[in-house]
């Protein structure tokens, strides 16, 4: 039987009826062909399918439809829309901190939180923050590089504007 | 994988998640974080025909102080384990696991009482309610009742609770002058579940040790106190000697399970090299 949910998606407000075995990763990319999450393990191992509930990375692969039922959903698309990204973005890119692509979202949303909480995390931060996140194709110290790198772009816009 | 369908229920209260789950006959599956529920549906290792949701219930949340008793409920999540400024004062070994416990963002869903209903041997928490003498309290129609940790985990993955039992909250005695602990695990790779951790809590006052209780994890079934080791420890400061004794007598203390990817006796021997580090960072934080 199927149940109806109101959430908000990338700022959006939605009504949808949905099985309540649908995870929140199907609901994204099958129904509302957000396909920026991906999903490689569906068992909260690999990090491809982080998305941010009310503001906190969670594995939309382990979370149903019907949990978010109420609560605000950001996933990549809305993330990089709103341009809260960008700069990450632009590190990943020049450094090729990405091969495939397939981690790179779960990564980008899990460096997000990182430097929301943290502006100057050491690398062994960063690497602590991405302990959930699988690549299997870069061998990570790019990624390391990148978010590094953003972070102290960051800091410097910062203290340029004080 | 998908799992196959099922039924959602949200519970309001208590009761009604108890009348929910007795009116399925036991055919239902209680959601928490659903960190171990959905992995465990999406792999097709169970496949019960609903699931009630606990997570909205309120008095399942909340972290107070009763009588200097510290009440955490059971559905705090393990980043607010990690962060709550009562935790660290009041239960500070917890904090000190916290960190041990998977990855950041699964500790954004799971709950204490979801780590310590499910009793996976593997499991930081359980230990640590061991090491504390935490206690409890669970719900079922009848009533509410409190169980030491001592009664409380029996087997893998089994624990004092009955079928449709609910834990509301788990219950950590107040401080004591001298308390003093520590926590350590070693794991293949950071927040991967542990080959063999360790949780400690002693009193220690003027260098003398006077109470310890040391409890293993992912070293048997269940979550292990090391009675033996305890014993050679009392009455003595914690320096290398009291250390190297401790550590033979934990050999009788443990008996882990044969296991292809660690033997018996490389599992003693890591939970022997974790003894003695533990053991000299609790002598040296009094
Ligand atoms: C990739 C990955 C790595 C992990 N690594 C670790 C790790 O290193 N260490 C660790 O300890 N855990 C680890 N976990 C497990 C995680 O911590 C779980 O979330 C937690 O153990 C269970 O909590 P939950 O709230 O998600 O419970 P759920 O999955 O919702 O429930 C677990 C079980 O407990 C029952 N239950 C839950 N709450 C209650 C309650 N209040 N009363 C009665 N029954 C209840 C449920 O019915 C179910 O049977 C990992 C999980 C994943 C996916
Ligand atoms: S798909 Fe969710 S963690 Fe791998
Ligand atoms: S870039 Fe291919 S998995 Fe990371």
């Amino acid at each position: 039987m199927k149940t109806e949910i109101s959430l908000t998606v990338n700022g959006e407000e939605l009504h949808a009826f949905v099985e309540p075995r649908l995870s929140l990763a199907d609901f994204l990319r099958d129904s509302l062909r957000l396909t920026g999450t991906h999903l490689g393990c569906e068992m909260g191992a690999c990090g491809a399918c982080l998305v941010l509930l009310t503001g906190t990375p969670v594995h939309a692969c382990l979370v149903l439809a019907v949990q978010a039922a109420g609560q605000d959903v950001e996933t990549i698309e809305g993330l990089s829309e709103r341009g809260a990204i960008g700069d990450l973005q632009k590190s990943f890119y020049e450094r090729n901190a990405l091969q495939c692509g397939y981690c790179t979202s779960g990564m980008i949303v899990s460096a997000h939180a990182l430097l929301a909480e943290n502006m100057t995390p050491a690398r062994a931060d960063i690497r602590d923050a991405l302990s959930g996140n699988y690549c299997r194709c870069t061998g990570y110290e790019a990624i390391v590089d990148a978010i590094e790198t953003t972070a102290v772009r960051r800091k410097s816009q910062v203290e340029a504007a004080e | 994988m998908k799992p196959p369908a099922f039924d959602y229920l949200r519970a309001e209260s208590i009761a009604g998640a108890l009348s929910a789950f007795q009116e399925k006959d036991g055919d239902a599956v209680y959601l928490a974080g659903g960190h171990s529920v959905v992995p465990s549906l999406n792999l097709r290792l169970q496949a019960p025909s609903s699931l009630i949701d606990i997570s909205a219930i309120d008095t399942l949340s909340g972290i107070s102080r009763h009588d200097g008793w510290l009440r955490i409920g059971a559905m705090t999540r393990h980043v607010d384990v990690l962060k709550n400024p009562e935790i660290g004062k009041h239960a500070p070994l917890f904090q000190a696991a916290a960190p041990h416990v998977a990855h950041p963002a699964i500790r954004n869903r799971g709950t204490i009482g979801g780590s310590l209903s499910l009793a996976d041997p593997a499991s930081e928490f359980p230990a640590v309610a061991l090491a504390l003498r935490a206690e409890m309290e669970v719900v079922n129609p009848q009533g509410l009742r409190r169980v030491p940790a001592d009664d409380f985990f029996i087997d893998i993955f089994e624990t004092d609770m009955e079928s449709g039992e609910i834990l509301q909250a788990v219950w950590i005695p107040p401080v004591q002058a001298g308390q003093v602990h520590a926590f350590d695990e070693l794991a293949r790779r950071q927040g991967d579940y542990a080959m063999v951790g360790v949780a400690i809590s002693g009193i220690l006052l003027a260098g003398i040790l006077s109470e310890i209780r040391i409890a293993f994890l992912s070293v048997g079934n269940k979550p292990t106190r090391a009675v033996a080791a305890e014993a050679a420890l009392i009455g003595l400061p914690v320096n290398a000697a009291a250390i190297a004794v401790a550590q033979e007598e934990l050999e009788k203390d443990l008996d882990p399970p044969e296991d292809p990817q660690l033997p018996p006796a490389a599992r003693k021997h890591m939970a022997r090299v974790l003894l003695g580090r533990t053991l000299t960072t609790l002598g040296a934080s009094a």
